[in-house]
């Protein structure tokens, strides 16, 4: 029954589904194809990635990490960013505090991200500021592009 | 769409933010709020209180090295603005406000009448 009331256009619920079916199209819930290590949005931390001829800049946006524990590896063309971030709620004296919101994730996290093959994984740079981890993996020289001469 | 156009439309609407994350806790004395704004630097941040309302926004600013072209962005919107509503016991003139790492921490305290005090009950 509630199947054939949703697919019908001119009810309430036929409006909801079309808005519903609008909303996973703009914002990409829909069967679009994802990357098999893509998490759930909000998810710490969120990325960015950018390419130049010479590199590919990663931006991890990782607010209030301690920098000297995150543990950042590339191995075969894949990127590991994993870490910790510890609860910034005060734990003890509990009933004296008073809890409204917890939106800030806590806890182990890692991310995965294949990159392209022509990476130099000697050539890595990583840099924490202001929350956002910058990992600079320059590209080897045989994959950037030249400029041909013409004779 | 013309130039023209597009300028006129920018300036008129408030750009696009999106919510960062909190955590807000209370004690005795006042309420602390915590904001994730990675990648906004101090000067990029704005705290204003109007009235009873405290907007916290601020701007995401990340070294591009020249050239750079995007493949992949989880984060669009590079803005950040949330606004609360104080209630009346707080004293948002002698809110606290730090960043580090891209955390906000605001320390709203409350009123000094507002503290809880002990009344002492005089033996008659």
């Amino acid at each position: 029954m509630y199947e054939s009331l949703l697919n019908y256009p001119n009810t309430w619920f036929g409006e909801f589904e079309r808005l519903r079916r609008e909303l996973d199209e703009t914002f990409g819930g829909s069967a679009l194809p994802s990357s098999i290590r893509s998490v759930a949005a909000g998810s710490l931390p969120a990325i960015n990635i950018g390419r130049t001829s010479t590199s590919v800049e990663v931006y991890a946006f990782a607010p209030g990490l301690d920098a000297s524990k995150v543990d950042v590896t590339l191995d075969r063309g894949v990127l590991r960013i994993s870490g910790e971030r510890a609860s910034a709620l005060p734990q003890a004296e509990r009933g004296k505090v008073n809890v409204y919101a917890r939106e800030r994730s806590v806890g182990k996290f890692t991310r995965a991200i294949a990159l392209a093959d022509d990476l130099d994984p000697a050539h890595v740079k990583a840099s924490y500021k202001d929350g956002v981890l910058q990992i600079s993996i320059a590209r080897r020289e045989t994959a950037q592009p030249k400029r041909i001469t013409v004779q | 769409m013309n130039d023209d156009t597009r300028v006129t439309t920018q300036e008129q609407a408030p750009q696009r933010a999106v919510l960062p994350a909190v955590d807000v806790y209370e004690d005795e004395t006042g309420i602390t709020l915590l904001a994730d704004m990675p990648g906004v630097a101090r000067d990029q941040l704005e705290l204003r209180v109007e009235g009873d309302a405290l907007s916290i926004e601020g701007a995401v600013r990340a070294p591009t090295p020249e050239g750079l072209e995007p493949v992949y962005a989880e984060v669009r919107v590079p803005r950040y603005r949330r606004t609360f509503t104080l209630s009346r016991e707080l004293d948002p003139a002698r809110i606290d406000a730090s960043l580090k790492d891209g955390v906000l921490t605001l320390r709203i305290p409350k009123q000094a009448h507002a503290q809880p005090r002990r009344i002492e009950v005089q033996a008659g």
